[in-house]
């Protein structure tokens, strides 16, 4: 259930809406997510570098890394939690070129994403990592829209309800892990983590 | 001389992949239960929670734990005294693997080679380690390993003179490395002597043991306690979101090894930690 401190989105998000959010933000999304991992992202950003349309339009958009097992009957998705994301930081910042507003993710992004991040007013969310059965409790449809060939890679267009995430870095620089490592380290680890070692 | 057919062992294999993935075992579930009661932060005891719900709707409603159903490892331990007829016993590991992922609603999760990825659709092949012992059984030794966490692991080769600090520091790196993105709260399987893939393989074995049950040699049993402790105070936490519960545990093995040798081999597991046996 959402507490008072939830922030309740419903994607497609707008800057304003972006801009609203701080690292450690629990969110709730009610709405489109797109789906995309590694093998999506490298023909999305093959077609950019070549000058191609994509064949989804990202304007807004969240992407939520991540890819499925196969639905039993009567179901519309099977387990369903996130990707690595640092994994697609590869590729992140020219999605974000064209107006891309979330990933949804785990684990840590790259100093140039987290970059990118700030200049294009976009939003990393954090997913629990191996929750894969109970986030998929709140997705309503999925429909593959493009690359379905790629099976469980492929691109898929989500409706979910009050889909659980928090905010892992806003566009002020903010990083949870950063944070919450050095909130709950011992100080050797606090001072070693922000010298960067 | 006991003999078996090959077909009983793709029968076995297929239902171990799904047992492994819909239900996490009693061990791990004790350590969440314990976790939650000693996460001072707020956000990681969110985690945990949802973590434990996760595995009961995985658990009841027969879907996946986690969506990476994983790469199948199977240590077959086969008695000197048992023959197979029937097949090959890797290809009837590899024919479990296909009909426990394909009937399961599994994921397919491997591809055909390093550089031309194509999915092989079914989840084969499994990664097949057999060894002979001594009896007319077959032991069956099955992990689901995530890919996220496997990419977190990692191998050094220590020198004598670093002796057990070095390897101490070595693993502690390995946790701090892996951060947020293995999952944690973690377990490390740890092997140390051999050889570059001995120890890697004494690795994997560690994590076969049940989490929270004591080593047998009493000096790697205090070394896991003070490593897990140290890690524990790295500040990572489940999901990296900051906490106490970087680390559920840390399993080491060692065995001999070369007079100039200290290698030492960190597997990265996640939470997920999905492993099953059987005894045939």
């Amino acid at each position: 259930m959402a507490t008072a401190e939830t922030r309740l989105l419903t994607p497609p998000l707008a800057a304003t809406d972006v801009k609203g959010l701080r690292a450690g933000d629990r969110v709730r999304f009610s709405g489109v997510l797109l789906t995309a991992r590694d093998a999506a992202h490298q023909r999305l950003v093959a077609r950019i570098d070549a000058g191609q349309p994509l064949p989804i339009d990202l304007h807004g958009q969240v992407l939520y890394y991540v890819g499925p097992t196969p639905p039993r009957p009567g179901m519309v998705i099977g387990a369903a939690g996130p990707t690595t994301g640092g994994r697609m930081d590869a590729y992140a910042s020219k999605l974000m070129a064209l107006g891309l507003k979330g990933m949804i993710g785990k684990g840590s992004r790259s100093r140039a994403v987290r970059e990118a991040m700030r200049q294009h007013t976009c939003v990393y969310f954090g997913a629990v990592g191996g929750a894969g059965a109970l986030l998929s409790k709140h997705i309503r449809s999925a429909e593959v829209v493009a690359y379905a060939d790629l099976g469980t890679e492929a691109v898929r267009r989500l409706i979910v309800e009050d889909f659980p995430g928090i905010v892992i870095n806003d566009v002020y620089g903010n990083d949870l892990y950063e944070d919450g490592r050095s909130k709950y380290a011992r100080p050797e680890e606090s001072k070693r983590s922000s010298e960067g070692l | 001389m006991r003999i078996i057919e090959a077909r009983q062992i793709a029968d076995t294999i297929a239902q171990l992949c799904m047992d492994a993935n819909y239900h996490l075992g009693a061990d791990m579930l004790a350590a969440f239960d314990r976790a939650v009661q000693t996460e001072r932060s707020p956000a990681g005891r969110e985690a945990l929670t949802m973590l434990k719900e996760n595995a009961r709707i995985a658990r009841t409603e027969r879907l996946p734990y986690c969506q990476d159903t994983g790469f199948v490892i199977c240590f077959a331990d086969i008695g000197q005294d048992l023959h197979i007829t029937g097949g090959l016993l890797e290809d009837a590991i590899n024919e479990g693997v296909r009909r426990g992922y394909t009937q399961g609603y599994l994921r397919a999760s491997i591809v055909e080679g390093p550089f031309r990825r194509k999915n092989t659709g079914d989840n084969t092949p499994a990664v097949v380690h057999a060894q002979l012992v001594p009896g007319d059984r077959l032991s069956l030794r099955l992990m689901a390993k995530g890919g996220g966490c496997e990419n977190r692991s990692q191998f050094k080769m220590c020198t004598p003179a670093e002796g057990l600090e070095g390897a101490k520091a070595f693993i502690l790196d390995c946790i701090r490395n892996a951060g947020p993105d293995a999952c944690p709260p973690l377990i490390a399987g740890v092997g140390i002597g051999g050889t570059f893939e001995k120890a890697a393989l004494l690795s994997k074995r560690a994590l076969f043991r049940d989490i929270g049950t004591p080593n047998p040699d009493a000096e790697l049993s205090a070394l896991e306690h003070e490593i897990l402790n140290e890690a524990n105070t790295l500040g990572i936490g489940p999901q990296g979101y900051g906490g106490d519960t970087t680390a559920f545990a840390i399993h080491i093995n060692t065995c001999p090894c070369h007079i100039a040798s200290l290698p030492v081999a960190v597997t990265i597991e996640c939470h997920a930690h999905r492993h099953q046996s059987a005894v045939l």
